[in-house]
């Protein structure tokens, strides 16, 4: 009998993205279940229950002194060693957007020396506003979230998703090929010319993971594209039943039930 | 302690950057801004390891710095500091104390000031930039110096505060001698005069004519007692414009005179509401389309149809104007903020699925001399579409759908704020009972938003007292609303209602109408100590609801608001007693029946009257250029018809990842939407589309037209999206610039008038509306109205996903056709306005409703049966806008020829291509399905006219004189973004 992999969607005061993503789960084969970080906290539920740790979009907490800052805190505080522990243990952690930005700020990515440590951000969109649009993004180098993709297109809904590190990191990030998702043209090709790059991101970069490969945030929302009316051009394109973000899902789901369950 | 966080010198600092660029284009000032940083005073005592833990904590060390404890200097620069004033929440506190805290550390409370370094300025320019850029009067205060600024110093400008000290010792904010004095006073009206009546009215900001006055007199004269301030204010708030609708519900008679002034008709209007509004809703409710689906109108918070046997959809549209012309950023959220609540608060409370925004401003490029606190329209419209932004977004409600008309008339700006919601049949319906416990849910209580009620009912003066602006807190909000929507689905109370204008007063009164209630004040959590009674009952602080909590479900209600960390208090109990009691520390200060309270307002008698234009003559008329090409670039160009993208991207429209037909549309995911359409039970065919009608220029000429064009724009904006007017319902939100003037008053009876006829000729019923009657800014005594603006929002089930189409041109070699008749009515246009026409000369379009039923079912059938693969309805800019809205938007152009269009009488090519006429759409129709379209049109009724054939990257028209308009795509699209790309 196949088990079906447990997926954690996480919520705190500010989330917003964690119904779509928990049935984005749903559709790739997973079982979402939501829960708030309290409850986690005061040890109503534990984190070791479960395959899959998502940290969708929204705006913990405000994102009052910068996006994420706040939850990333808790979660290094209070959450630490089950963290720890779950990463090791090579389970998957996946932060969408203000979850991105949440597990860059608390060094859970990219986490080149060690945990806990932050090495890069996400900081405000070169345009200095928060922005509504639908990009390309291109695969580069296999990882377990991506697997199958070359190009998907999905939207980007954010203020600050600008990716900056400093040379030395970004030099890691290439030589171990951590980056996973770069913004791009229609035609595939790398791009820093707004809005295809929405954000003036360095090297395009939209999506990294850890070295070890099962923690992997992304500024793009593949929760969106899951079905073919969300397409801003449904009515104009001939497009498959299924949106290219549910790929990501399935990837995460697939591997789990090889893997962890 | 103090932490100071800044950009590091490595990175970009953007708010430096758009300041910098808005203090040159907007003030034409030289001035440097060379850096901005953020102040956080943190009142608990720390070791330096601590503070460096929290420095760290805060700051995003890839990116910023931060220093602890340093003197505010900078040689050379001035400095300037601004902050909230203190009656104002900071959103942002929370957060800081919240982080502290998670590092194990305490504190009391946080202040937080935004820092700018200014360089090259004389003080006269700080005072501009300080006042124009950096800060609002109405809700922040700044402080300068040249290189330091002594931040104790300017801390204690605040006059409520002495020292520093004080300033940081937690909640002591408020604490002042007041606290000392008698908390509930008694005003002596038993044996007062008229003069004396008008003015306890008067100082205390009431709001209430004399005639109410004497009501209350009679009341307290026959309880043999004076009432006290909270009383007072009880019935003030209940029997508000805001919250009563006094001029609509009025008594009127109406007179009517002629285009030669001689006096027509007199008639009697016993309710004008009731007699226009809800007399048509009732007509169409019998009819078989509505039988089933129309759930609840009027009556609750929001109006209720249904969407299908599981799920019904709420939707209310509101007004937030006079808080958004003083602060637009702070009234813009506090407004998206208050029409959630409504949503939340109808029946047992909707999960909100869509905002809508619809704006009216001065022209940005504004040039006259302001009067004295009115803002410039450009930074109005920044203000509020930031206040959007930040509020909605946080809320996790897609912003779908909007429109912002520019007239210098709105030197008082308009800001509608509208949201849907889903909900189960089961939750339509609430009822609280005696015994139940009066529980409030979300943030505190505090000496914020006093009088919002009573003040919305005047016009904007110099000098307006400010206590009615807020800062929104979107998280505080969400946390509310997360708690409450999981309380709703395990039935854990048995009514909810929101605390809006009039506070707990206004809720609890309402809840507890046919029952009785009561509170004890000092069981609320208060933001600020030594609020009197009067205040903390009404209150408005933002982001609170009351519900009624069944004793036993009481823990279980609490539980999961201690998960979601939203704040919850019990401040009474329903009872059968028909009495509203309020205590303070069990002493009572209030007691007032029910029925008194809610049915003693005196029913108000009002004269209306409407003067008939004389008719036009066309001899009188101004004759245009006939370049027509560039003529159509300026109306591209004008910002009313100009793309609002600038605006939309700030918007998030994507977040729960149902939009289906999205505010941009088109092969660049760049064009207009006529409708937006979101689908919120994933894997249904049903969605709900959402659209609106406004079109405040015809009604200088006529109110009625204004009104049906309204309607009828709102409306076609659905049908051309594939929704049909069978499954239409819509809403009225009627802005007048001064009711309590006859003219006026005449004007809104016309177009109340027009609402009842157009929409019972349609079908399309009212389920809810708003009305904000005195928007006119007065300034040295000289009075500037808005122009009287009625806005109809329209909310549609469409069967069938599937049925969906959008503007954009989709294919070269379709046939192009024009739907509907146009005519000579070029009055209000766009094309008059910019050829320099008054809003007076010529004919404002007219709907005839009978025929225009007949165009509409002819569309509804014709995109039901897939004939069309793209339509959009004419309106702003007329039909060579329209068309070349489809034609960039999808990036193929058209041929076309005006021959061809149907028309009545003989119409110019200049008539054809910019008159404004109602009812008409543009369809691109499929190559080899023109039969079939031809065969509905026909078989509808429909007057309809092949006009032409998409083809190329060129849009060209052809009228008597041949090629009269022949232009790139990408220059009329160029022409359409331009203007408002900032």
């Amino acid at each position: 009998m196949v088990k079906t992999p447990k997926a954690l969607v996480l919520r705190a005061a500010g989330t917003n993205c964690n119904n779509e993503t928990a049935l984005a789960f749903e559709l790739a084969g997973a079982a979402a279940e939501q829960v708030h970080i309290n409850e986690l906290i005061t040890g109503k539920k534990r984190l070791e229950d479960y395959h899959i740790l998502a940290i969708p979009g929204g705006f913990s907490y405000g994102d009052d002194l910068g996006s994420g800052k706040v939850l990333a805190n808790q979660l290094a505080i209070k959450l630490r060693q089950p963290l720890q522990e779950f990463i090791d243990s090579g389970k998957l952690v996946i932060g969408i957007c203000n979850g991105f930005q949440v597990i860059i700020k608390m060094g859970l990515l990219p986490a080149l020396s060690w945990l806990y440590a932050q090495e890069a951000t996400l900081t405000n969109n070169d345009s200095g506003k928060f922005e509504d649009h639908w990009i390309y993004l291109k695969a580069e180098n296999d990882s377990i979230f991506t697997r199958g993709i070359r190009q998907i297109y999905l939207p980007i809904n954010h203020g600050e998703g600008k990716f900056v590190a400093n040379a030395e990191v970004m030099q890691h990030l290439q030589k171990e090929k951590l980056v996973k998702l770069k913004y791009c043209d229609e035609k595939g090709n790398e791009t820093a010319e707004y809005p295809k790059n929405p954000n003036g991101s360095l090297y395009s970069i939209a999506a990294i993971t850890n070295k070890q490969g099962n923690v992997f945030g992304m500024m793009p929302h593949p929760e969106k594209f899951v079905t073919r009316y969300t397409h801003p051009r449904w009515t104009r394109e001939n497009l498959p039943e299924e949106g290219d973000g549910l790929r990501i899902f399935r990837n995460m789901a697939e591997h789990a039930k090889k893997e962890l369950v | 302690m103090w932490i100071e966080i800044k950009t590091k010198d490595t990175a970009r600092d953007v708010r430096k950057e758009a300041l910098q660029q808005a203090a040159r284009e907007e003030l034409g000032l030289k001035a440097e801004i060379p850096e901005t940083s953020d102040i956080y005073i943190i009142d608990g005592s720390y070791t330096t390891k601590e503070a460096e833990l929290i420095g760290r904590a805060m700051a995003d060390t890839i990116v910023q710095d931060f220093s602890i404890n340093s003197r505010l200097y900078s040689k050379g620069a001035w400095i300037v500091i601004v902050r909230y004033k203190p009656q104002i929440t900071d959103p942002a506190e929370q957060s800081v104390l919240k982080l502290v805290e998670d590092l194990g550390l305490a504190a009391n409370s946080a202040v937080i000031m935004q820092k700018y370094e200014v360089k090259g300025a004389k003080e006269e320019e700080i005072k501009a930039i300080c006042e124009q850029l950096l800060s609002n009067e109405n809700t922040q205060q700044y402080g300068y110096g040249f290189e330091h600024v002594n931040v104790n110093a300017f801390l204690k400008t605040i006059p409520q505060f002495s020292s520093e000290l004080n300033v940081l010792s937690t909640s002591g904010r408020y604490a002042t001698a007041e606290e000392n004095s008698e908390p509930v006073a008694t005003v002596k009206i038993r044996k007062a005069e008229d003069r004396e009546l008008r003015k306890i009215s008067q100082d205390n900001t009431l709001s209430l004519s004399l005639g109410e006055m004497k009501a209350i007199q009679a009341y307290f004269r026959k309880l043999r007692r004076d009432p006290t301030d909270i009383e007072l204010e009880t019935i003030a708030q209940t029997w508000s414009e805001h919250c009563k609708h006094k001029t609509f519900n009025s008594e009127v008679e109406f007179d009517v005179y002629d285009g030669k002034g001689k006096k027509i008709r007199t008639e009697n209007i016993g309710n004008l509401f009731k007699e226009t509004i809800v007399a048509a809703t009732n007509e169409i409710a019998k009819r078989k389309e509505w039988k089933d689906n129309l759930i609840s109108v009027f009556k609750d918070n929001a109006g209720i149809i249904k969407l299908d046997n599981e799920n019904c959809i709420a939707f209310k549209v509101e007004t937030h104007n006079h808080p958004s012309a003083l602060d637009p950023y702070g009234g813009a959220g506090t407004g998206i903020g208050g029409v959630i609540r409504d949503v939340l608060g109808a029946g047992m409370g909707a999960k909100p699925i869509f905002n809508t925004d619809v704006f009216c401003f001065g022209m940005p490029g504004y040039s006259e001399k302001l009067p004295k606190n009115v803002l410039h329209p450009k930074r109005t419209f920044k203000g509020v579409v930031a206040g959007v932004r930040d509020y909605g977004n946080r809320m996790g409600i897609p912003t779908i759908n909007g429109s912002i008309t520019f007239h210098n008339s709105y030197l008082a700006p308009l800001v509608y704020c509208g949201t849907a919601g889903i909900m189960p049949p089961w939750a339509v319906q609430k009822k609280p009972s005696a015994g139940d416990l009066i529980v409030v849910i979300g943030g505190k209580t505090g000496k914020d938003g006093l009088h919002g009620a009573t003040f919305s009912s005047t016009e904007l003066k110099e000098g307006t007292s400010t206590t009615v602006v807020q800062i929104g807190n979107a998280i505080e909000e969400k946390k509310m609303m997360d708690a409450i929507l999981e309380a709703r689905d395990k039935r854990l109370y048995s009514a909810i209602t929101d605390c809006g204008a009039g506070g707990f007063s206004s809720a609890v009164g309402e809840m507890g109408k046919d029952l009785g209630a009561e509170v004890e004040l000092t069981n609320a959590k208060l933001k600020h100590r030594g609020m009197k009674p009067w205040e903390i009952w009404l209150s408005e602080s933002q982001e609170r609801m009351v519900l009624a909590v069944p004793e036993k479900k009481l823990q279980q209600v609490r539980e999961i608001c201690e998960k979601e960390g939203a704040g919850i208090s019990v401040i009474g109990k329903f009872t059968a007693t028909r009495k509203l009691v309020v205590k303070h520390k069990g002493k009572a200060v209030a007691e007032l029946g029910m029925d008194f309270l809610h049915n003693g307002l005196p029913k108000m008698k009002r004269k209306a009257v409407y003067r008939e234009k004389k008719p036009w003559q066309p001899q009188q008329k101004k004759s245009g250029s006939r370049n027509y090409n560039e003529i159509l670039r300026k109306l591209l160009a004008m910002p009313t018809i100009a793309s609002k993208e600038w605006a939309i991207r700030q918007y998030d429209h994507e977040v729960q990842a149902n939009t289906i037909v999205k505010p941009l549309t088109g092969a660049e995911n760049d064009g207009p939407s006529d409708a937006a359409v979101v689908r919120p039970v994933f894997g249904s065919r049903k969605a709900v589309a959402v659209s609106n009608g406004i079109n405040p220029r015809y009604g200088a000429i006529s109110p009625y037209n204004m009104a049906a064009a309204a309607i009828d724009e709102a409306l076609r904006n659905i049908v051309a999206t594939g929704g049909s007017l069978g499954r239409t319902a819509i809403l009225d939100n009627f802005c007048w610039a001064n009711t309590d003037e006859e003219e006026r008053l005449g004007s809104l009876v016309m177009a109340a008038k027009a609402c009842k006829d157009i929409a019972v000729a349609y079908g399309t019923p009212f389920i809810s509306g708003k009305d904000s009657l005195h928007n006119e800014v007065v300034s040295n005594g000289k009075k500037i109205p808005i122009l009287d603006t009625l806005l109809i929002s329209a909310v549609a089930i469409i069967d069938d996903i599937e049925n969906i189409v959008t503007i954009d041109i989709k294919k070269e070699g379709s046939s192009i056709y024009i739907v509907g008749e146009t005519k000579d009515e070029m009055g209000g246009s766009h094309y008059n306005e910019l050829i320099g026409s008054s809003l007076e000369e010529g004919n404002a379009p007219a709907v005839e409703a009978e025929k225009s039923k007949r165009v509409f079912e002819a569309v509804e059938e014709t995109i039901r049966g897939r004939a069309v693969l793209a339509c959009h309805d004419i309106s702003e800019g007329g039909l060579a806008v329209a068309l070349a809205e489809m034609c960039f938007a999808g990036g193929i152009g058209a041929e076309a020829e005006l021959r061809s269009i149907p028309h009545t009488s003989s119409i110019t090519d200049e008539i054809a291509l910019f008159s404004e006429s109602q009812t008409r759409f543009i369809a691109e129709v499929e190559k080899g399905k023109e039969a079939a379209f031809e065969a509905a049109m026909k078989k509808n009724g429909s007057s309809y006219g092949l006009v032409g054939k998409t083809k190329g990257k060129r849009l060209v028209i052809r009228g008597s004189r041949g090629k009269i308009i022949d232009a790139g795509l990408a220059e009329l699209k160029e022409a359409w973004q331009e203007t408002l790309k900032w």
